[in-house]
């Protein structure tokens, strides 16, 4: 019985790293219908940000060490929805309605966020300042122009040249400085260290409950009511839902739909950033994080359906719990006790890994979907299939 | 007469939200029905059923006397069921003639379509049909460069392809200038001599065109009334559900 | 009455006019292909040295690979993020029986670091170099068929189909990984050591052969997607890209279309995986991490989709891009790879092909003072009266 409990307990809390993990993607894609595949970027980010915040409350000493991790969230946030937001305006805005594409980009800007934690430096750091000022400002220079729409495009692409120019020009004559070119992080993989009252566990229902695993599911339950209340209670909510539904009519009723998109994108991507700063928590962080989230966070999405948290939440519960079982081999001891068939024990034992478990809860995700095709909440009614 | 299409005590319902309400409905083979009614009296769901899109919720439908549930889309429409959408849906990166083959195609098996070239008598159908629908001299342009009302009846003729006994046209003349939506209409009413036709419209002087036969007036997903074009007109009840208030008397 | 007969008259010209110029375009083409194909097989094996040819030879099994992603998405508008399973099972099939070249009785020796005795039965069938061709062919296809009919059936598709085939794909990764004991795990198998009709694979005479192999099998297979994508078979694909729905109302069932286009691309994708292994002397399961199969899709991007030649010479630009740039700046090609990615759905949606064909030939024909070709309304636009009436208003202006 208590295996089971355990079990249980194990598989929750796999299923709220990825319910967190799940939670901004739910937005993203269930809100705007956007494919980010930057989303685990944007975790490993907040896993970053997670690191910065520690190394800085690192030589404070120890009661404002132990609280780093309650800054550390909202930093994390910050972070990544800034980025966020930044992506949205630069590439993502002009992608809307096209999905296929979006994936195509997002996968870029995963590609592009990945290469610059590995090389981030104050060389590369400052270059993109010089190039972003010249580019930006020049722009706005020339915007004052009347003939400002005939010349457009022909202007973009001649600043784009000439400050991205000045710019490498600028990195390669520094390039020689080594205070300049150490990188922040490099390719190896940092390590966060839990604050002391998040190491260690309790015993309470006995078996080793560690108090990171706690803090995680609590942490994924605030922010599960965080973005409920936000949807369902505030105005922004209020207008999100309101475009959702139809970006026509919502922009003739004068809801600026270019902020709600911005801030949709944003509040998914801060939701990035948290659940960065708690998959930190256990376990090192490298550039490569992300791609470890990516995948299953979008078949809790698929699962549960687009557009709907209550389904979200229980395809990330359900997908956490049969994972642990089967992996962990879990399932395989309690066939064992109850004196299965030799077949279905030497199929449970052949699954009890955690990279075959994915094959079979991959399978099974597959059958599910042969049920239900579009998730455990589809959508109804005349519009939803068009 | 035979019933081509017979609707009994039909519900679809989304989530609780009844589109149709148990709505019965019957029409004779060689008919063309109008059917009315205001947003939301769950016209287009109406197509939606019949074609299979959308499953019934409860009753039933006969189509040639046969039950349609739980009929894939696909094969409704080899038994001859075709429909037209209500914003024109041709396939625009082809042009207009492959546009008519690919729906004349008389086997859509996945091999035979692999295989067989058109013979001699589907690229007769399809000569015959491009100047049905006056698009002869635009044959070889792709659907995307013809105009609104050319699209339209580009569809039209691509459902005649199909050799359907039963057509269904969705609101055919919506964003048509009055020359072409009499042009519509006109075909509308050459293909009636030798299909069934069931056509929705809003476009009360479009439907007065086409109207020889009874019209049907939905609403909130039950039926209104039935009958000739003048009786309907004159229906109180009628005029109240489009008006939203009961004429006074005089 | 006279004025119909003129009408179909003229459209007859134009009728006429067509076949000619395609069957002057045609010509073109056979010729173009013939050409190339004797500059690649021929000349350049005896040009360029042997490590260079290996390289073009694999860059040429990558654009077999860009061909068939092209016939799904380009062509159906199915984008699959998972075309390294099918790539990678072909590659397997022929290195599987590659190890197999030993000594009767005897099993490949990686096999005694996990104290396995026995041949797996899957290796069986692999003794016989002719099963071996089939299946390579044949096993890739039907995976992408199950896993196309499993998820086409239920109409998933749009976004929904690529993260599932991404997810296929991290779950093939993750089996092939985890299975030490059957195909070697993580180490993948080496066929550069081994031989084939008694020669070692690695030798030059085998390369060199591979790699002609390679050039008329890119040729063939781009027939193959040429005779698919014409002709109403691809006209159908075109329409289910544009619109499913109404496919299915015209009497089709778009199931057994894409099915069927998702088994030959996948076949595609192992006949590929298959000559990329042994150009490259080893598959391991690392070819079915989901970069690289993203990367595919890239190619045909940048190439242009929906063209076929568009999917080759993307592969190929790409490809050597990464080759220069991978080798000098190590740093900077994954920074240019995503830059590609946005550059190309941004700015050059129609990728290098679609753009010369829809905008480099005019303003290059501009350029050079030649008149410029027709798209729309070509009976409108060259119809002499027309041209008259033109005249006549710039005239009077």
């Amino acid at each position: 019985m208590s295996t089971l409990v355990e079990g249980l307990f194990n598989g929750f809390s796999i299923g709220s790293v990825l319910l967190i993990a799940a939670l901004g993607l739910a937005i993203v894609f269930g809100l705007m219908g956007v494919i980010n595949l930057a989303h685990g970027e944007l975790m490993m980010l907040g896993a970053y940000a997670t690191f910065v915040v520690q190394n800085i409350f690192k030589p404070l000493g120890e009661p404002w060490f132990s609280l780093y991790i309650i800054v550390a969230i909202p930093v994390a946030f910050i972070v990544s929805a800034t980025v966020g937001l930044i992506l949205e305006r630069g590439a993502i805005r002009f992608l809307y309605g096209r999905p296929l594409e979006t994936l195509l980009a997002t996968w870029g800007i995963s590609l592009i966020l990945r290469q610059f934690v590995r090389s981030v430096d104050w060389l590369l750091f400052i270059s993109i300042g010089v190039f972003c000022l010249l580019f930006f400002g020049g722009m706005k220079l020339v915007k004052r122009r009347n003939d400002w729409l005939r010349i457009k495009n022909k202007v973009i692409a001649l600043l784009l040249f000439l400050s991205g120019g000045i710019a490498i020009a600028f990195n390669s004559l520094l390039s020689s400085n080594s205070t300049l070119t150490k990188p922040w992080f490099s390719a190896r993989n940092v390590d966060v260290t839990a604050p002391s009252w998040l190491r260690g566990g309790t015993d309470a229902l006995g078996f080793q409950i560690p108090y990171a695993r706690l803090f995680i599911i609590v942490l994924t339950i605030i922010c599960l009511i965080g973005v409920y209340w936000f949807l369902q209670r505030s105005t922004w909510g209020l207008k999100i839902r309101a475009v959702t539904q139809n970006r026509t009519m919502s922009s003739c009723l004068g809801i600026p739909t270019d902020k709600v998109d911005a801030l949709t994108f944003a509040l998914g991507t801060g939701m990035a950033g948290v659940a960065g700063c708690a998959v930190s928590l256990l376990g090192s962080v490298g550039p490569n994080t992300g791609q470890n989230y990516i995948v299953d966070t979008f078949m809790v999405v698929v699962v549960g359906g687009v557009g709907n948290l209550l389904g979200t939440v229980l395809a990330a519960m359900g997908i956490g719990v049969l994972n642990y079982l089967i992996g962990s081999g879990t399932l395989a001891l309690m066939l064992t006790n109850i004196n299965a068939p030799q077949g279905a024990l030497d199929l449970a034992f052949f699954f009890a890994n955690s990279s075959m478990a994915k094959v079979m809860v991959f399978a099974l995700i597959i059958v599910f979907l042969q049920i239900k095709p579009a998730g455990l909440f589809p959508q109804k009614g005349r519009t939803a299939e068009l | 007469m035979s019933k081509i299409l017979e609707i009994e005590d039909l519900t679809v319902s989304f989530d609780g939200f009844k589109a149709l309400n148990n709505l019965n409905f019957s029409m004779n083979t060689g008919e063309l029905r109008v059917i009315i009614g205001p947003n939301g009296a769950g016209k287009t769901t109406f197509l939606d059923v019949i074609t299979g899109k959308v499953q019934p919720t409860e009753g039933r439908v006969l189509f040639k006397g046969k039950n349609l549930k739980k009929i894939p889309e696909f094969k409704i429409a080899r038994m001859g069921i075709g429909r037209k959408f209500q914003t024109p849906r041709v396939y625009l990166n082809l042009t207009v003639r492959e546009n008519l083959d690919l729906v004349c195609n008389s086997n859509k098996n996945v091999f035979s379509t692999l295989f067989s070239r058109p013979n001699n008598n589907e690229t007769r159908t399809v000569g015959g049909l491009l100047e049905t629908i006056g698009l002869d001299t635009k044959a070889n342009l792709q659907a995307n460069l013809l105009s609104h009302g050319e699209k339209q009846r580009l569809e039209i003729g691509m459902l005649v392809a199909q050799s359907p006994d039963l057509l269904l046209v969705d609101e055919p003349a919506a964003g048509l200038t009055d020359e072409e939506t009499e042009n519509v209409g006109a075909l509308l009413l050459s293909l009636a001599e030798s299909h069934s036709i069931i056509a929705i419209e809003h476009d009360m002087e479009f439907v007065r065109q086409i109207a020889n036969d009874k019209v049907t007036v939905l609403h909130q997903g039950a039926l209104l009334c039935e009958g000739r074009m003048d009786d309907v007109q004159n229906d109180p009840r009628v005029i109240e559900v489009y008006l939203g208030e009961t004429p006074t008397t005089s | 009455m006279a004025r119909k007969d003129e009408g179909s008259r003229m459209k007859d010209e134009t009728g006429i006019q067509l076949k000619r110029k395609k069957n002057k375009n045609r010509l073109i083409e056979v010729g173009a292909i013939i050409a190339l194909v004797i500059v690649m097989a021929v000349l350049l094996p005896s040009v360029i040295p042997a490590f260079r040819l290996r390289l073009i030879g694999r860059f040429l099994s990558l654009a077999i690979v860009a061909l068939g992603i092209d016939l799904i998405w380009g062509y159906t508008g199915l984008l699959s993020l998972g075309h390294g399973i099918f790539f990678a099972l072909g590659g397997y099939a022929l290195a599987m029986h590659l190890k197999l070249q030993i000594p009767e009785g005897q099993i490949p020796d990686f096999f005694t670091l996990y104290g396995v005795k026995e041949l797996p039965w899957v290796w069986l069938p692999f003794h016989s170099f002719p099963i071996t061709i089939l299946a390579l062919i044949i096993v890739p296809g039907i995976v992408a068929g199950l896993i196309g009919y499993l998820v086409f059936r239920n109409r998933i598709k749009g976004v929904y189909f690529s993260i599932l085939t991404q997810a296929a794909l991290l779950v093939f990764y993750n089996f092939f990984n985890g299975q030490q004991k059957i195909i070697n795990g993580t180490n993948g198998l080496k066929t550069d050591t081994e031989k084939i009709f008694d020669l070692v694979v690695s030798s030059p005479n085998v390369q060199r052969t591979f790699y002609i192999i390679t050039v008329i099998l890119l040729v063939l297979i781009y027939l193959l997607c040429r005779w698919l994508t014409t002709g109403r078979f691809g006209r159908l694909l075109m329409a289910i890209r544009d619109d499913e729905t109404r496919v299915r109302f015209s009497g089709y069932d778009p199931t057994g279309y894409k099915v069927l286009v998702f088994a030959i691309s996948g076949t595609i994708a192992g006949i590929a995986g298959a000559l990329y292994t042994v150009q490259t002397g080893i598959i391991t399961p690392s070819i079915m991490q989901v970069a690289f199969s993203i990367e595919m899709v890239i190619w045909v991007a940048v190439g242009g989709r929906g063209t076929l030649i568009g999917a080759i010479i993307g592969t190929m630009l790409v490809r050597l891009a990464q080759t220069f740039l991978s080798e000098s700046f190590p740093e900077i090609w994954l920074f240019f790879q995503g830059a590609l990615f946005l550059i190309v759905v941004t700015v050059l949606p129609d990728g290098i092909v679609g753009w010369w064909t829809g905008y480099g030939w005019d303003k290059l024909r501009s350029l050079l003072g030649l008149k410029r070709s027709v798209v729309t309304y070509p009976s409108l636009a060259e119809d002499p009266e027309v041209q008259r009436e033109i005249g006549e208003i710039s005239e009077n202006k």
